[in-house]
């Protein structure tokens, strides 16, 4: 029976006060991963008795010696039979300062795509380097495709210090080579930490055993790294998702745009342009569920009014106008990551996801794969597989209305479908 | 003056909102799978809260297993009303009463399973393209592999090993006729999101999740409501206890929690400092160790 232990210090007011943060993981089978997930949860309480006692269960069933913490993390029945991760998991916690989504990737052969799957709608990636090995090939891959993704801030944690002594030389060498390796990437936002996952060495409490370092545990720095600027609040972007027009005498005359906003801030008065039409009007108001709001900015779901009576309709998109014009064109280069068995077919036809907006597209043109241990560019090898990224160029039935990836990462996704199964094949980032 | 940035609750809905609104646009004919428990009462509401100030374009749906709280009833009609939404009820007496399924025996029978089969035959019938839950992952380990559109073959049937990818926030909804999705919207919700939006948004809820003196049978650790639907042992006699319930379902499987706990700002403290999930009262989970992901498997929610 469940007995109830009340903290008087808890006030609920602090809690609707928070920020959300979801980061992702990466790193090899042995790096430590699910460890270090699992001692995240566990140091910072986030695991009940009842999960504990199951796992504890499990790890004796198991003859481990230890509560094995990994075993939190697969919920499948063919993940814990056969002790591997098939499919990505979410997971979450909570701080009193911060929430936290875990994007919980497998890191076996389908390394990458699962990882592209946990980046898309990460803040933040933790890279596991294993102290022992060092900046391996691996490491290499990850860090690629956290910068080809845009993850904003990246926390290299220099994993199983335990293991070399907890000597400072070995972190600083792990830190000089990844700094060399990146410096030729887009990493803006970079942090290095020396950790024990499974000891606890500065996860969530301040290891006792590496007095050289000097820096926050990797806990401190999910919790403060500064988030609210990773969504881009300059360039006003409104994909159309749904036209909001009541059947009633009362709204008899309201028609709103529904919609997630994209990128920028809208305000009522703002003058917009409603793309590919290039209708202009202003903005009479921007709608919530009972209230008009002085302003909204991404990532928020609102209803947007405007003055004049325009077509407007699911897949456009209403634009601010004083910034940069997304660009509208029915060709498109991408970097696309292949998730399907099925190859990639030049000249092949696929249905196109972008924004509220869906196309048909062919293949045009395969112009390079590129090689994710070394971003070196192939050039000589159509051949399109599973975990491939390649660079291609696409033709679509109707003119999209986007931005580089670079710039937004909402307006500048896209995903294929393959037409005769509707599985979603391929995840494109726009060039 | 300004950092635009958002509270961990206001991006919640604004992700939850974006994907109900996906659904109404996506597909032909929706519903929302309401049970009058306390997430498909948030699901609702921001259902109502994304289609206004125009009504929910699509209607509810209460899969009834004749063991429901009364409780509960009274709640979903005046919530319903209040919604000014449509409300279709579905009855698991129906589908016994015609044989398609049959009643459980024993001590510890239960409606839930055989809820599968009803719902199963009202999205039949109702030529339902996608149906809304109030699932999240963080409530069992077969959920937290959920996707938000979660697709389901001809038979209804969940394939944990050949989920779509969900990359950004690029839903795909296409299908072969005789398909159908279970949308998730909350997916990314605790429990303790769950009722602190409920204490902010100052929703009302059903007197069940409140305390109250009622008979219970103490049973395997869990504490059951002595109803007339629950099938007792000789030895097992009712006594009067001040609970609350942490999740409403069928009530021969909810637990129920000994609780003080009054109003919704206890509530979240109560739930702050438990060390046990919410679903640890839960009965029809504890069968095996993939009760939920053999249920899932076949169809269930």
């Amino acid at each position: 029976m469940t007995e109830v232990f009340v903290e008087p210090e808890f006030t609920s007011a602090g809690y609707l006060d928070m920020e959300l943060l979801r980061f992702t993981t990466a790193g090899s089978v042995d790096d430590g991963k699910s460890t270090l997930i699992g001692r995240l949860l566990y140091d910072s309480k986030s695991i009940f008795d009842d999960q504990y006692d199951a796992i504890k269960e499990s790890s004796e069933k198991r003859g481990e010696e230890y509560v094995n913490l990994a075993l939190l993390t697969d919920g499948l029945r063919a993940e814990r039979e056969q002790g591997i991760t098939i499919d990505v998991a979410y997971r979450y916690f909570a701080t009193p300062k911060r929430k936290f989504i875990i994007a919980d990737t497998p890191g076996h052969i389908q390394y990458t795509r699962n990882m592209v799957t946990g980046a898309s709608t990460a803040n933040l990636a933790i890279i596991l380097i294993d102290a022992r090995k060092g900046v391996i090939e691996q490491t290499c891959r990850h860090t690629i495709i956290a910068s080809l993704l845009r993850i904003p801030h990246v926390v290299v944690c220099v994993n199983k210090m335990d293991l070399v002594e907890y000597k400072q030389e070995v972190f600083e060498g792990i830190r000089k080579d990844f700094e060399a390796f990146a410096s030729h990437l887009e990493v803006t936002d970079l942090h290095f930490l020396p950790i024990s996952a499974l000891n606890g060495d500065n996860v969530v409490d301040r290891s006792t055993n590496m007095d050289w370092y000097q820096g926050p545990t990797l806990l401190s720095v999910l919790e403060t790294t500064h988030i609210s600027s990773d969504h881009n609040h300059t360039d006003g972007r409104f994909p159309v998702q749904y036209v909001i027009r009541p059947q009633s005498t009362e709204h008899h005359d309201y028609r709103g745009y529904a919609g997630r906003i994209a990128g920028g801030v809208f305000k009522p008065g703002d003058a917009v342009t409603v793309l590919p039409s290039g209708f202009t009007s202003r903005v009479k108001s921007v709608d919530s569920y009972s209230e008009s709001l002085p302003e909204a900015f991404a990532p928020m779901s609102v209803t947007l009014t405007l003055e004049d009576e325009i077509d407007i309709s699911r897949g456009d998109m209403i634009v601010g106008s004083c910034d940069v014009t997304p660009e509208v064109s029915q060709d498109l280069e991408i970097m696309v990551c292949w998730l399907n068995e099925k190859k990639l077919a030049l000249n092949g036809k696929y249905t196109i996801k972008h924004t509220s907006r869906e196309a048909r597209c062919i293949v045009k043109d395969i112009q390079y794969k590129l090689n994710i241990s070394n971003m070196e560019r192939i050039t000589d090898d159509n051949d399109v597989n599973m975990n491939d990224i390649a660079r291609v160029t696409l033709r679509t039935t109707q003119p999209l209305v986007f931005d580089k990836y670079s710039r937004n990462r909402i307006t500048g996704s896209v995903i294929l479908i393959d037409e005769a199964t509707n599985t979603t094949v391929g995840a494109g980032m726009i060039v | 003056m300004n950092s635009y940035s958002l509270t961990h609750l206001k991006e919640l809905e604004a992700e939850s909102i974006f994907v109900i609104r996906e659904v109404a646009a996506q597909f032909e004919r929706p519903a929302l799978l309401f049970s009058g428990g306390k997430d498909s009462i948030v699901l609702s509401h921001l259902a109502r809260k994304a289609f206004a100030p125009a009504k929910i374009p699509f209607p509810l749906l209460h899969i009834d297993t004749g063991h429901n709280f009364p409780e509960t009833l009274e709640y979903r009609d005046a919530w319903v009303d209040q919604l000014g939404a449509k409300l279709i009820v579905k009855y698991v007496q129906d589908s016994i009463d015609s044989g398609r399924v049959v009643e459980e025996k024993g001590f510890n029978a239960s409606r839930n399973a055989l809820q599968t089969v009803t719902l199963l035959d009202a999205l039949e019938e109702l030529k339902i393209d996608a149906a809304l839950g109030g699932a999240r992952r963080d409530e069992e380990k077969a959920r937290a592999k959920e996707r938000f559109f979660s697709h389901r073959d001809e038979f209804g049937q969940w394939d944990p090993k050949n989920q779509r990818p969900e990359l950004w926030n690029l839903f795909n909804g296409k299908k072969q006729i005789g398909e159908h999705f279970r949308v998730f919207p909350i997916s990314n919700w605790t429990e303790m999101d769950v009722w602190q939006y409920l204490y902010q948004e100052k929703i009302e809820l059903p007197s069940l999740y409140f305390t109250h003196q009622r008979q219970m049978i103490a049973r395997d650790g869990q504490l059951l409501y002595a109803s007339e639907a629950l099938n007792k042992r000789p030895d097992e006699v009712p006594v009067e206890y001040q609970v609350r319930f942490r999740t409403i379902g069928d009530m021969t499987c909810t637990g129920a929690v000994l609780s003080p706990a009054n109003s919704m700002e206890e509530i979240i403290q109560e739930v702050a400092a438990s060390r046990v999930t919410e679903r640890g009262t839960r009965a029809d989970d504890k069968r095996s160790e993939a009760a939920m992901e053999d249920r899932k498997k076949q169809g269930y929610f």
